[in-house]
Protein backbone atom coordinates (compact mmCIF):
# COMPACT_ATOMS: atom_id res chain seq x y z
CA UNK A 1 0.00 0.00 0.00
CA UNK A 2 1.89 3.59 -0.56
CA UNK A 3 -0.63 5.45 0.33
CA UNK A 4 1.58 8.66 1.72
CA UNK A 5 -1.16 9.37 5.08
CA UNK A 6 0.07 6.03 6.34
CA UNK A 7 -1.42 2.90 7.01
CA UNK A 8 -2.44 2.95 10.03
CA UNK A 9 -4.81 5.95 9.03
CA UNK A 10 -7.52 4.23 7.20
CA UNK A 11 -7.60 1.69 9.73
CA UNK A 12 -8.84 3.36 12.28
CA UNK A 13 -11.52 5.10 10.06
CA UNK A 14 -11.81 1.86 8.44
CA UNK A 15 -15.85 0.90 7.77
CA UNK A 16 -17.93 -1.86 9.21
CA UNK A 17 -19.78 -2.80 5.88
CA UNK A 18 -23.08 -4.62 7.19
CA UNK A 19 -24.01 -1.64 9.48
CA UNK A 20 -24.15 0.55 6.49
CA UNK A 21 -27.64 0.95 6.55
CA UNK A 22 -27.88 2.37 9.65
CA UNK A 23 -24.54 3.97 9.79
CA UNK A 24 -25.13 6.03 6.78
CA UNK A 25 -27.13 8.69 8.73
CA UNK A 26 -23.96 10.40 9.54
CA UNK A 27 -23.13 10.79 5.77
CA UNK A 28 -26.51 12.26 4.83
CA UNK A 29 -26.30 14.90 7.30
CA UNK A 30 -22.81 15.73 5.96
CA UNK A 31 -23.91 15.36 2.42
CA UNK A 32 -26.70 17.80 3.38
CA UNK A 33 -24.97 19.98 5.02
CA UNK A 34 -22.77 20.53 1.82
CA UNK A 35 -25.13 20.49 0.14
CA UNK A 36 -26.64 23.13 2.01
CA UNK A 37 -23.58 25.35 1.89
CA UNK A 38 -23.50 25.40 -1.90
CA UNK A 39 -26.49 26.10 -2.09
CA UNK A 40 -26.74 29.09 0.74
CA UNK A 41 -23.68 30.41 0.12
CA UNK A 42 -23.68 32.62 -2.79
CA UNK A 43 -25.72 35.10 -0.39
CA UNK A 44 -22.52 35.63 1.15
CA UNK A 45 -19.86 34.55 -0.79
CA UNK A 46 -18.79 35.74 -3.92
CA UNK A 47 -20.52 33.00 -6.33
CA UNK A 48 -17.39 32.49 -9.21
CA UNK A 49 -14.79 31.74 -6.08
CA UNK A 50 -17.51 28.93 -5.00
CA UNK A 51 -17.57 28.16 -8.40
CA UNK A 52 -14.02 27.77 -8.52
CA UNK A 53 -14.28 25.44 -5.17
CA UNK A 54 -17.14 23.21 -6.85
CA UNK A 55 -15.08 22.91 -10.10
CA UNK A 56 -11.73 21.85 -7.79
CA UNK A 57 -13.59 20.06 -5.42
CA UNK A 58 -14.79 17.84 -8.18
CA UNK A 59 -11.45 18.02 -9.21
CA UNK A 60 -9.88 16.69 -5.61
CA UNK A 61 -12.90 13.75 -5.96
CA UNK A 62 -11.57 12.62 -9.01
CA UNK A 63 -8.51 12.38 -8.01
CA UNK A 64 -8.99 11.14 -4.40
CA UNK A 65 -10.58 8.20 -6.08
CA UNK A 66 -7.46 7.14 -7.73
CA UNK A 67 -5.32 7.86 -4.74
CA UNK A 68 -7.43 6.99 -1.74
CA UNK A 69 -9.69 4.02 -2.92
CA UNK A 70 -6.62 2.10 -5.50
CA UNK A 71 -4.00 3.52 -4.45
CA UNK A 72 -2.62 5.35 -7.18
CA UNK A 73 -0.67 8.16 -6.72
CA UNK A 74 -1.40 9.52 -10.09
CA UNK A 75 0.88 13.25 -10.76
CA UNK A 76 -0.05 14.20 -13.72
CA UNK A 77 -3.77 14.86 -13.23
CA UNK A 78 -3.71 18.55 -13.82
CA UNK A 79 -3.75 16.66 -18.19
CA UNK A 80 -6.87 15.91 -18.01
CA UNK A 81 -8.50 19.12 -15.72
CA UNK A 82 -6.25 20.81 -18.30
CA UNK A 83 -7.29 19.16 -21.93
CA UNK A 84 -11.05 19.01 -20.90
CA UNK A 85 -11.04 22.35 -20.87
CA UNK A 86 -9.02 23.76 -23.95
CA UNK A 87 -11.51 20.96 -25.38
CA UNK A 88 -14.57 22.38 -24.30
CA UNK A 89 -13.14 26.15 -24.83
CA UNK A 90 -12.38 25.43 -28.62
CA UNK A 91 -15.89 23.94 -29.35
CA UNK A 92 -17.73 26.58 -27.56
CA UNK A 93 -15.67 28.94 -29.42
CA UNK A 94 -15.27 28.26 -32.56
CA UNK A 95 -17.11 24.99 -33.02
CA UNK A 96 -15.95 22.33 -34.94
CA UNK A 97 -14.22 22.93 -38.15
CA UNK A 98 -12.00 20.23 -40.38
CA UNK A 99 -12.09 20.02 -43.83
CA UNK A 100 -9.40 17.18 -44.21
CA UNK A 101 -7.00 15.43 -42.61
CA UNK A 102 -3.99 15.21 -44.25
CA UNK A 103 -1.23 11.98 -43.34
CA UNK A 104 1.57 12.27 -45.02
CA UNK A 105 0.69 12.02 -48.87
CA UNK A 106 -3.31 10.32 -47.90
CA UNK A 107 -5.62 13.33 -48.07
CA UNK A 108 -8.97 12.53 -46.31
CA UNK A 109 -11.37 15.18 -46.90
CA UNK A 110 -13.56 15.62 -44.09
CA UNK A 111 -15.81 18.79 -44.57
CA UNK A 112 -16.87 19.22 -40.96
CA UNK A 113 -18.22 22.38 -40.25
CA UNK A 114 -19.94 22.84 -37.18
CA UNK A 115 -21.25 26.24 -35.68
CA UNK A 116 -19.74 26.83 -31.99
CA UNK A 117 -20.80 24.68 -29.34
CA UNK A 118 -23.74 24.78 -27.00
CA UNK A 119 -22.20 24.91 -23.23
CA UNK A 120 -23.76 21.10 -22.39
CA UNK A 121 -21.98 19.79 -25.73
CA UNK A 122 -18.65 21.74 -24.98
CA UNK A 123 -18.88 19.95 -21.27
CA UNK A 124 -19.20 16.49 -23.14
CA UNK A 125 -16.48 17.30 -25.57
CA UNK A 126 -14.08 18.34 -22.86
CA UNK A 127 -15.22 14.66 -20.69
CA UNK A 128 -14.72 12.53 -24.12
CA UNK A 129 -11.41 14.62 -24.37
CA UNK A 130 -10.26 13.91 -21.20
CA UNK A 131 -12.11 9.82 -21.29
CA UNK A 132 -9.61 9.47 -24.30
CA UNK A 133 -6.15 11.26 -23.01
CA UNK A 134 -7.04 9.25 -19.71
CA UNK A 135 -7.17 5.69 -21.43
CA UNK A 136 -3.92 6.60 -23.33
CA UNK A 137 -2.22 7.20 -19.96
CA UNK A 138 -3.51 4.81 -18.17
CA UNK A 139 -2.52 1.91 -20.72
CA UNK A 140 0.58 3.17 -20.27
CA UNK A 141 1.02 3.94 -16.69
CA UNK A 142 -0.60 1.28 -15.01
CA UNK A 143 2.31 -0.77 -16.48
CA UNK A 144 4.47 0.15 -13.74
CA UNK A 145 3.59 0.54 -9.69
CA UNK A 146 4.09 3.35 -6.97
CA UNK A 147 6.99 6.06 -7.40
CA UNK A 148 7.56 4.82 -11.51
CA UNK A 149 3.43 5.61 -11.90
CA UNK A 150 3.63 8.80 -10.55
CA UNK A 151 7.20 9.45 -12.67
CA UNK A 152 4.92 8.04 -16.21
CA UNK A 153 2.34 10.22 -14.89
CA UNK A 154 3.79 13.09 -14.63
CA UNK A 155 6.20 12.78 -17.60
CA UNK A 156 3.00 12.19 -19.75
CA UNK A 157 0.92 15.64 -18.16
CA UNK A 158 4.15 17.40 -19.36
CA UNK A 159 4.11 16.35 -22.94
CA UNK A 160 0.37 17.60 -22.94
CA UNK A 161 1.78 20.81 -21.53
CA UNK A 162 3.57 21.28 -24.25
CA UNK A 163 1.20 20.00 -26.76
CA UNK A 164 -0.93 22.74 -25.46
CA UNK A 165 1.45 25.49 -25.62
CA UNK A 166 2.75 24.22 -28.92
CA UNK A 167 -0.69 23.11 -30.51
CA UNK A 168 -1.87 25.60 -33.17
CA UNK A 169 -5.47 25.78 -31.46
CA UNK A 170 -4.98 26.09 -28.04
CA UNK A 171 -3.70 30.04 -28.22
CA UNK A 172 -0.11 29.29 -26.83
CA UNK A 173 0.36 31.48 -23.82
CA UNK A 174 -2.73 33.45 -23.95
CA UNK A 175 -4.80 30.39 -23.83
CA UNK A 176 -8.29 30.90 -25.17
CA UNK A 177 -9.91 33.85 -24.07
CA UNK A 178 -13.28 35.06 -24.40
CA UNK A 179 -15.18 31.18 -24.39
CA UNK A 180 -18.94 31.95 -24.90
CA UNK A 181 -20.61 30.98 -21.79
CA UNK A 182 -23.76 30.36 -24.61
CA UNK A 183 -27.42 29.00 -23.85
CA UNK A 184 -27.32 26.07 -21.63
CA UNK A 185 -29.48 23.48 -24.16
CA UNK A 186 -29.91 26.85 -26.50
CA UNK A 187 -32.03 28.11 -24.06
CA UNK A 188 -31.22 29.12 -20.13
CA UNK A 189 -28.51 31.92 -20.75
CA UNK A 190 -25.45 31.37 -18.69
CA UNK A 191 -23.97 34.69 -18.70
CA UNK A 192 -26.06 34.86 -15.76
CA UNK A 193 -24.24 34.37 -12.84
CA UNK A 194 -27.55 32.54 -10.97
CA UNK A 195 -27.77 30.39 -14.30
CA UNK A 196 -24.04 29.95 -14.20
CA UNK A 197 -24.30 28.98 -10.48
CA UNK A 198 -26.44 26.11 -10.79
CA UNK A 199 -25.21 24.61 -13.69
CA UNK A 200 -21.81 24.13 -11.61
CA UNK A 201 -23.81 23.01 -8.43
CA UNK A 202 -25.89 20.16 -10.42
CA UNK A 203 -22.88 18.92 -12.39
CA UNK A 204 -20.74 19.24 -8.64
CA UNK A 205 -23.32 17.17 -6.93
CA UNK A 206 -24.00 14.66 -9.74
CA UNK A 207 -20.66 14.43 -10.36
CA UNK A 208 -19.92 13.86 -6.15
CA UNK A 209 -22.59 11.27 -6.06
CA UNK A 210 -21.55 9.35 -8.95
CA UNK A 211 -17.94 9.11 -7.30
CA UNK A 212 -19.68 8.26 -4.24
CA UNK A 213 -21.44 5.09 -6.13
CA UNK A 214 -18.14 4.23 -7.86
CA UNK A 215 -16.53 3.80 -4.32
CA UNK A 216 -19.50 1.80 -2.91
CA UNK A 217 -20.51 -0.45 -5.49
CA UNK A 218 -18.96 -4.33 -6.22
CA UNK A 219 -16.40 -2.20 -8.27
CA UNK A 220 -15.34 -0.28 -5.29
CA UNK A 221 -14.49 -3.25 -3.33
CA UNK A 222 -12.47 -4.68 -5.56
CA UNK A 223 -11.03 -1.20 -5.88
CA UNK A 224 -10.05 -0.93 -2.31
CA UNK A 225 -8.78 -4.77 -2.49
CA UNK A 226 -6.06 -3.71 -5.01
CA UNK A 227 -5.65 -0.62 -2.42
CA UNK A 228 -4.72 -3.16 0.43
CA UNK A 229 -2.94 -6.10 -1.49
CA UNK A 230 -3.12 -6.63 -4.92
CA UNK A 231 -0.66 -9.56 -4.92
CA UNK A 232 -3.90 -10.99 -3.02
CA UNK A 233 -6.35 -9.49 -5.66
CA UNK A 234 -4.81 -11.23 -8.09
CA UNK A 235 -4.16 -14.46 -6.19
CA UNK A 236 -8.16 -14.16 -5.87
CA UNK A 237 -8.19 -14.33 -9.91
CA UNK A 238 -8.95 -10.36 -10.08
CA UNK A 239 -7.31 -9.27 -13.38
CA UNK A 240 -6.02 -6.19 -11.25
CA UNK A 241 -4.03 -4.42 -14.25
CA UNK A 242 -7.84 -4.16 -16.16
CA UNK A 243 -10.05 -2.73 -12.48
CA UNK A 244 -6.80 0.05 -12.69
CA UNK A 245 -7.48 0.54 -16.04
CA UNK A 246 -10.95 1.79 -15.64
CA UNK A 247 -10.57 3.19 -12.25
CA UNK A 248 -7.99 5.41 -14.30
CA UNK A 249 -10.51 6.26 -16.83
CA UNK A 250 -13.19 7.13 -14.63
CA UNK A 251 -10.92 9.09 -12.49
CA UNK A 252 -9.80 10.99 -15.79
CA UNK A 253 -13.34 11.40 -17.10
CA UNK A 254 -14.62 13.16 -13.81
CA UNK A 255 -11.27 15.33 -14.01
CA UNK A 256 -12.59 16.44 -17.60
CA UNK A 257 -15.80 17.01 -16.63
CA UNK A 258 -14.36 19.62 -13.44
CA UNK A 259 -12.19 21.12 -16.15
CA UNK A 260 -14.64 21.64 -18.97
CA UNK A 261 -17.00 22.92 -16.37
CA UNK A 262 -14.10 25.20 -14.79
CA UNK A 263 -13.31 26.73 -18.27
CA UNK A 264 -16.85 27.67 -19.09
CA UNK A 265 -17.50 29.71 -15.56
CA UNK A 266 -14.14 31.45 -16.17
CA UNK A 267 -14.73 31.58 -20.27
CA UNK A 268 -10.63 30.57 -20.23
CA UNK A 269 -8.89 27.90 -20.91
CA UNK A 270 -5.43 28.26 -20.10
CA UNK A 271 -1.99 26.74 -19.15
CA UNK A 272 -1.84 26.72 -15.62
CA UNK A 273 -4.71 23.87 -15.50
CA UNK A 274 -2.33 21.94 -17.43
CA UNK A 275 0.58 23.03 -15.13
CA UNK A 276 1.94 20.20 -13.09
CA UNK A 277 2.03 22.76 -10.11
CA UNK A 278 -1.89 21.94 -10.99
CA UNK A 279 -1.16 18.27 -10.36
CA UNK A 280 0.62 19.06 -6.93
CA UNK A 281 -2.26 21.10 -5.82
CA UNK A 282 -4.39 18.36 -5.97
CA UNK A 283 -2.07 16.20 -4.02
CA UNK A 284 -2.45 19.23 -1.51
CA UNK A 285 -5.88 19.68 -1.43
CA UNK A 286 -6.88 15.87 -0.69
CA UNK A 287 -4.19 15.17 1.90
CA UNK A 288 -5.08 18.75 3.78
CA UNK A 289 -8.87 17.42 3.07
CA UNK A 290 -8.30 13.91 4.00
CA UNK A 291 -7.43 10.55 1.80
CA UNK A 292 -9.58 8.24 1.30
CA UNK A 293 -12.48 9.53 2.83
CA UNK A 294 -15.47 10.56 0.52
CA UNK A 295 -15.94 14.67 1.77
CA UNK A 296 -12.22 15.33 2.31
CA UNK A 297 -11.03 16.22 -1.06
CA UNK A 298 -14.16 19.15 -1.32
CA UNK A 299 -13.05 20.59 2.46
CA UNK A 300 -9.17 20.33 1.27
CA UNK A 301 -10.36 22.71 -1.53
CA UNK A 302 -12.52 25.07 0.73
CA UNK A 303 -9.28 25.16 2.60
CA UNK A 304 -6.55 26.02 0.26
CA UNK A 305 -8.82 27.77 -2.53
CA UNK A 306 -9.73 29.92 0.33
CA UNK A 307 -6.27 30.64 2.07
CA UNK A 308 -5.45 31.71 -1.64
CA UNK A 309 -7.97 33.88 -1.94
CA UNK A 310 -8.49 35.58 1.35
CA UNK A 311 -4.74 35.74 1.74
CA UNK A 312 -3.99 37.07 -1.57
CA UNK A 313 -2.88 40.33 -0.25
CA UNK A 314 -0.20 38.42 1.05
CA UNK A 315 0.88 37.32 -2.32
CA UNK A 316 4.23 35.88 -2.84
CA UNK A 317 3.86 34.61 1.21
CA UNK A 318 0.35 32.70 0.14
CA UNK A 319 2.71 29.94 -1.29
CA UNK A 320 4.79 29.89 2.01
CA UNK A 321 2.18 29.72 4.48
CA UNK A 322 0.53 26.62 2.02
CA UNK A 323 3.23 24.96 2.75
CA UNK A 324 3.59 25.68 6.11
CA UNK A 325 0.26 24.58 6.52
CA UNK A 326 1.07 21.41 4.50
CA UNK A 327 3.92 20.67 6.83
CA UNK A 328 1.50 21.05 9.75
CA UNK A 329 -0.92 18.46 8.51
CA UNK A 330 2.17 15.96 7.66
CA UNK A 331 3.31 16.23 10.81
CA UNK A 332 0.58 16.48 12.86
CA UNK A 333 -2.93 15.43 11.09
CA UNK A 334 -1.97 13.35 8.50
CA UNK A 335 -5.44 11.97 8.36
CA UNK A 336 -6.63 15.58 7.04
CA UNK A 337 -9.49 17.07 8.31
CA UNK A 338 -12.02 14.82 7.38
CA UNK A 339 -9.87 12.21 8.24
CA UNK A 340 -9.51 13.16 11.77
CA UNK A 341 -12.75 14.21 12.41
CA UNK A 342 -14.44 10.99 10.83
CA UNK A 343 -11.59 9.72 13.67
CA UNK A 344 -13.02 11.44 16.42
CA UNK A 345 -16.68 10.39 15.71
CA UNK A 346 -15.54 7.02 14.93
CA UNK A 347 -17.60 6.79 11.90
CA UNK A 348 -16.21 6.95 8.22
CA UNK A 349 -17.02 10.33 6.42
CA UNK B 1 0.35 -38.05 -18.00
CA UNK B 2 -2.22 -39.86 -16.28
CA UNK B 3 -5.74 -38.16 -14.54
CA UNK B 4 -3.70 -39.02 -11.72
CA UNK B 5 -1.77 -36.06 -11.42
CA UNK B 6 -3.48 -32.75 -10.90
CA UNK B 7 -0.46 -30.60 -11.04
CA UNK B 8 3.16 -31.49 -12.61
CA UNK B 9 5.67 -29.26 -13.72
CA UNK B 10 8.27 -30.71 -16.47
CA UNK B 11 11.93 -29.68 -16.82
CA UNK B 12 11.14 -26.09 -14.26
CA UNK B 13 13.73 -23.79 -14.34
CA UNK B 14 13.95 -20.41 -13.37
CA UNK B 15 17.26 -18.49 -13.20
CA UNK B 16 17.73 -14.68 -12.27
CA UNK B 17 20.83 -13.24 -13.83
CA UNK B 18 22.89 -16.17 -13.88
CA UNK B 19 21.71 -17.48 -10.58
CA UNK B 20 19.66 -20.94 -10.83
CA UNK B 21 16.97 -20.48 -8.42
CA UNK B 22 14.94 -23.76 -9.72
CA UNK B 23 16.91 -26.20 -11.84
CA UNK B 24 14.69 -28.28 -13.71
CA UNK B 25 12.14 -29.37 -11.49
CA UNK B 26 9.38 -32.20 -12.32
CA UNK B 27 7.12 -31.98 -10.33
CA UNK B 28 4.03 -34.14 -9.46
CA UNK B 29 1.20 -33.15 -7.52
CA UNK B 30 -1.28 -36.17 -6.88
CA UNK B 31 -5.26 -35.51 -6.99
CA UNK B 32 -6.80 -34.98 -3.41
CA UNK B 33 -3.80 -35.53 -1.51
CA UNK B 34 -1.36 -33.14 0.43
CA UNK B 35 1.76 -32.75 -0.59
CA UNK B 36 4.42 -31.15 1.13
CA UNK B 37 7.64 -29.09 -0.70
CA UNK B 38 10.19 -28.78 1.96
CA UNK B 39 14.03 -27.71 2.42
CA UNK B 40 16.47 -25.70 3.78
CA UNK B 41 16.32 -21.89 3.13
CA UNK B 42 17.01 -20.71 -0.45
CA UNK B 43 16.01 -24.32 -1.93
CA UNK B 44 13.67 -22.54 -4.59
CA UNK B 45 10.41 -23.47 -2.50
CA UNK B 46 8.65 -19.90 -2.78
CA UNK B 47 9.99 -19.39 -6.31
CA UNK B 48 8.37 -22.86 -7.11
CA UNK B 49 4.87 -21.47 -5.75
CA UNK B 50 5.39 -18.11 -7.70
CA UNK B 51 6.39 -19.92 -10.87
CA UNK B 52 3.27 -22.38 -10.45
CA UNK B 53 1.17 -19.77 -10.19
CA UNK B 54 3.34 -17.45 -12.88
CA UNK B 55 3.58 -14.77 -10.61
CA UNK B 56 7.16 -14.71 -12.14
CA UNK B 57 7.77 -16.50 -15.31
CA UNK B 58 9.97 -19.45 -16.04
CA UNK B 59 13.16 -19.58 -17.93
CA UNK B 60 12.29 -22.88 -19.09
CA UNK B 61 10.10 -25.73 -18.39
CA UNK B 62 5.84 -26.06 -18.97
CA UNK B 63 3.50 -26.75 -16.16
CA UNK B 64 0.25 -28.73 -16.57
CA UNK B 65 -2.99 -28.12 -14.98
CA UNK B 66 -5.26 -30.94 -14.74
CA UNK B 67 -3.46 -31.88 -18.01
CA UNK B 68 -3.38 -28.61 -19.83
CA UNK B 69 -0.86 -26.73 -20.08
CA UNK B 70 -1.05 -23.13 -17.88
CA UNK B 71 2.90 -22.17 -18.80
CA UNK B 72 2.55 -18.19 -19.58
CA UNK B 73 -1.01 -17.60 -18.93
CA UNK B 74 -2.03 -14.71 -16.68
CA UNK B 75 -1.82 -15.38 -12.61
CA UNK B 76 -5.43 -14.03 -12.38
CA UNK B 77 -6.67 -16.37 -14.98
CA UNK B 78 -4.88 -19.13 -13.48
CA UNK B 79 -6.81 -18.44 -10.00
CA UNK B 80 -10.02 -18.80 -11.59
CA UNK B 81 -9.10 -22.05 -13.21
CA UNK B 82 -8.84 -23.04 -9.63
CA UNK B 83 -5.30 -22.95 -8.53
CA UNK B 84 -5.04 -20.97 -5.98
CA UNK B 85 -2.41 -19.65 -3.63
CA UNK B 86 -1.96 -18.37 0.06
CA UNK B 87 1.07 -15.99 0.71
CA UNK B 88 4.00 -16.70 2.90
CA UNK B 89 3.03 -13.12 4.70
CA UNK B 90 -0.41 -13.27 5.62
CA UNK B 91 -2.30 -12.20 2.49
CA UNK B 92 -5.55 -10.81 3.99
CA UNK B 93 -6.53 -7.17 2.87
CA UNK B 94 -5.68 -5.04 6.17
CA UNK B 95 -8.33 -2.08 6.39
CA UNK B 96 -11.48 -4.13 5.67
CA UNK B 97 -13.58 -6.13 7.98
CA UNK B 98 -13.06 -10.02 8.09
CA UNK B 99 -16.50 -10.34 6.52
CA UNK B 100 -15.71 -7.81 3.51
CA UNK B 101 -12.29 -10.12 2.69
CA UNK B 102 -14.14 -13.47 2.53
CA UNK B 103 -17.14 -11.77 0.72
CA UNK B 104 -14.39 -10.41 -1.93
CA UNK B 105 -13.35 -14.08 -2.73
CA UNK B 106 -16.80 -15.02 -3.12
CA UNK B 107 -17.54 -12.20 -5.37
CA UNK B 108 -15.15 -13.38 -7.64
CA UNK B 109 -18.10 -15.81 -8.91
CA UNK B 110 -20.34 -13.42 -9.98
CA UNK B 111 -17.92 -12.90 -12.73
CA UNK B 112 -15.72 -9.72 -13.07
CA UNK B 113 -17.35 -6.72 -10.84
CA UNK B 114 -16.38 -4.55 -13.17
CA UNK B 115 -19.92 -2.61 -12.14
CA UNK B 116 -18.96 0.85 -10.92
CA UNK B 117 -22.70 1.70 -11.26
CA UNK B 118 -24.51 -0.76 -8.76
CA UNK B 119 -24.74 -0.48 -5.42
CA UNK B 120 -22.68 -2.73 -3.47
CA UNK B 121 -26.00 -3.61 -1.23
CA UNK B 122 -26.34 -6.25 -3.76
CA UNK B 123 -23.33 -8.26 -2.06
CA UNK B 124 -25.17 -8.68 1.02
CA UNK B 125 -26.30 -11.57 -1.19
CA UNK B 126 -23.19 -13.18 -0.23
CA UNK B 127 -22.77 -12.67 3.27
CA UNK B 128 -24.60 -15.83 4.52
CA UNK B 129 -21.85 -17.83 2.70
CA UNK B 130 -19.82 -15.76 3.99
CA UNK B 131 -20.61 -15.79 7.51
CA UNK B 132 -20.37 -20.12 6.72
CA UNK B 133 -17.02 -19.75 5.85
CA UNK B 134 -16.12 -17.60 8.41
CA UNK B 135 -17.64 -19.93 11.13
CA UNK B 136 -16.06 -22.97 9.68
CA UNK B 137 -12.59 -21.15 10.31
CA UNK B 138 -13.69 -20.43 13.65
CA UNK B 139 -13.80 -16.54 13.08
CA UNK B 140 -17.82 -16.28 14.04
CA UNK B 141 -17.06 -13.75 16.36
CA UNK B 142 -14.26 -11.20 14.46
CA UNK B 143 -16.82 -10.86 11.46
CA UNK B 144 -16.91 -7.11 11.71
CA UNK B 145 -13.39 -6.82 13.13
CA UNK B 146 -10.81 -4.59 10.99
CA UNK B 147 -7.99 -7.34 9.63
CA UNK B 148 -4.95 -5.93 10.47
CA UNK B 149 -6.36 -6.02 14.40
CA UNK B 150 -6.58 -9.89 14.37
CA UNK B 151 -4.18 -11.64 15.89
CA UNK B 152 -1.23 -13.35 13.50
CA UNK B 153 -2.78 -17.00 13.86
CA UNK B 154 -6.01 -15.44 13.39
CA UNK B 155 -5.30 -13.54 9.95
CA UNK B 156 -3.78 -17.26 8.67
CA UNK B 157 -7.20 -18.59 9.65
CA UNK B 158 -9.05 -15.91 7.47
CA UNK B 159 -7.00 -16.19 4.69
CA UNK B 160 -7.63 -19.52 4.37
CA UNK B 161 -11.58 -19.15 4.89
CA UNK B 162 -10.74 -16.19 2.00
CA UNK B 163 -9.02 -18.78 -0.36
CA UNK B 164 -11.72 -21.36 0.30
CA UNK B 165 -14.36 -19.07 -0.35
CA UNK B 166 -13.14 -19.73 -4.12
CA UNK B 167 -13.86 -23.31 -3.93
CA UNK B 168 -10.21 -24.59 -5.17
CA UNK B 169 -9.57 -27.50 -7.05
CA UNK B 170 -5.64 -27.33 -5.83
CA UNK B 171 -4.75 -25.01 -2.91
CA UNK B 172 -1.27 -23.60 -2.62
CA UNK B 173 -0.31 -22.91 1.08
CA UNK B 174 2.65 -20.94 1.34
CA UNK B 175 4.40 -21.85 5.19
CA UNK B 176 0.51 -21.91 6.64
CA UNK B 177 2.29 -22.22 10.21
CA UNK B 178 5.49 -19.77 9.89
CA UNK B 179 6.15 -17.45 12.84
CA UNK B 180 3.03 -19.56 14.96
CA UNK B 181 2.58 -19.97 18.04
CA UNK B 182 2.23 -23.41 19.35
CA UNK B 183 -1.68 -23.41 20.00
CA UNK B 184 -2.36 -21.37 16.55
CA UNK B 185 -0.09 -24.09 14.59
CA UNK B 186 -2.53 -27.31 15.95
CA UNK B 187 -5.44 -25.18 14.64
CA UNK B 188 -4.08 -24.54 11.43
CA UNK B 189 -3.29 -28.14 10.55
CA UNK B 190 -6.23 -29.57 11.95
CA UNK B 191 -8.19 -26.87 9.47
CA UNK B 192 -5.91 -28.06 6.55
CA UNK B 193 -6.69 -31.53 6.89
CA UNK B 194 -10.45 -30.67 7.44
CA UNK B 195 -10.54 -28.52 4.33
CA UNK B 196 -8.37 -31.20 2.27
CA UNK B 197 -10.77 -33.84 2.10
CA UNK B 198 -12.00 -32.77 -0.89
CA UNK B 199 -9.43 -30.94 -2.76
CA UNK B 200 -5.36 -30.81 -2.98
CA UNK B 201 -2.89 -29.14 -1.11
CA UNK B 202 0.52 -28.59 -1.96
CA UNK B 203 2.20 -26.66 0.86
CA UNK B 204 5.60 -25.03 1.63
CA UNK B 205 6.18 -25.90 5.52
CA UNK B 206 9.44 -25.49 7.71
CA UNK B 207 7.62 -27.16 10.66
CA UNK B 208 8.26 -31.21 10.25
CA UNK B 209 6.27 -32.29 12.96
CA UNK B 210 3.13 -30.60 11.21
CA UNK B 211 4.40 -32.01 7.76
CA UNK B 212 4.78 -36.01 9.25
CA UNK B 213 1.59 -35.19 10.61
CA UNK B 214 -0.34 -34.13 7.39
CA UNK B 215 1.54 -34.84 4.54
CA UNK B 216 1.29 -37.88 2.12
CA UNK B 217 3.64 -37.20 -0.01
CA UNK B 218 7.18 -35.03 0.23
CA UNK B 219 9.11 -33.54 -2.06
CA UNK B 220 12.79 -32.04 -0.64
CA UNK B 221 14.06 -29.43 -2.27
CA UNK B 222 17.62 -28.24 -2.40
CA UNK B 223 19.85 -25.83 -3.99
CA UNK B 224 16.28 -25.28 -6.95
CA UNK B 225 16.69 -29.28 -7.53
CA UNK B 226 14.91 -32.02 -6.08
CA UNK B 227 17.02 -33.92 -3.66
CA UNK B 228 14.64 -36.69 -2.60
CA UNK B 229 10.85 -37.54 -2.62
CA UNK B 230 8.17 -40.30 -1.10
CA UNK B 231 6.40 -40.34 2.40
CA UNK B 232 7.99 -38.73 5.43
CA UNK B 233 9.47 -41.91 6.74
CA UNK B 234 11.21 -42.14 3.49
CA UNK B 235 11.99 -39.01 3.24
CA UNK B 236 13.17 -38.59 7.11
CA UNK B 237 15.69 -41.80 6.04
CA UNK B 238 17.57 -40.45 3.03
CA UNK B 239 20.91 -39.24 3.98
CA UNK B 240 21.44 -36.91 1.58
CA UNK B 241 18.12 -34.82 2.77
CA UNK B 242 19.92 -35.01 7.01
CA UNK B 243 22.95 -33.71 4.95
CA UNK B 244 21.22 -30.81 3.26
CA UNK B 245 18.71 -30.22 6.50
CA UNK B 246 22.03 -30.29 9.11
CA UNK B 247 25.22 -29.81 7.16
CA UNK B 248 27.87 -32.45 6.58
CA UNK B 249 28.90 -34.82 8.88
CA UNK B 250 25.56 -36.13 10.71
CA UNK B 251 24.76 -38.58 7.16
Amino acid sequence: MNDPAGAPALSEIAIKPLKHVNGAAHRWVAFIVMVAFFALAPTFIYPVFLMKVMCFALFACAFNLLLGYVGLLSFGHAMFLGIAGYAAAYVAKEGLNIEAIRLGTIHIPLNIALPPFTPELAILTGVLAAAILGYVAGLLAIRRQGIYFAMITLALAQMVYFFCLQAPFTGGEDGIQAVPRGKLFGVIDLSDVKAMYATVFVIFIGGFLVIFRIIHSPFGQVMKAIRENEPRATSLGYDTDRYKLIAFVLSATLAGLAGATNALVFQLAALNAVHWTMSGEVVLMTLVGGLGTVFGPVVGVLAVLGMENYLAQLGAWVTIVQGAIFVICVLTFRRGIVGELARWIKKPL
Amino acid sequence: MTDDYVLETRELTKEFKGFVAVNKVNLKVRRGTIHALIGPNGAGKTTCFNLLTQFLPPTRGRIFYKAKEITGSKPSAIARMGLVRSFQISAVFPHLSVLENVRLALQRKRGGSFDFWRSERILNALDDRARELIASVGLSEFEQTIAVELPYGRKRALEIATTLALDPEVMLLDEPTAGMTHEDVGRISALIRRVAQNRTVLMVEHNLSVVADLCDHITVLARGEILAEGDYATVSRNPEVVQAYMGKGYA
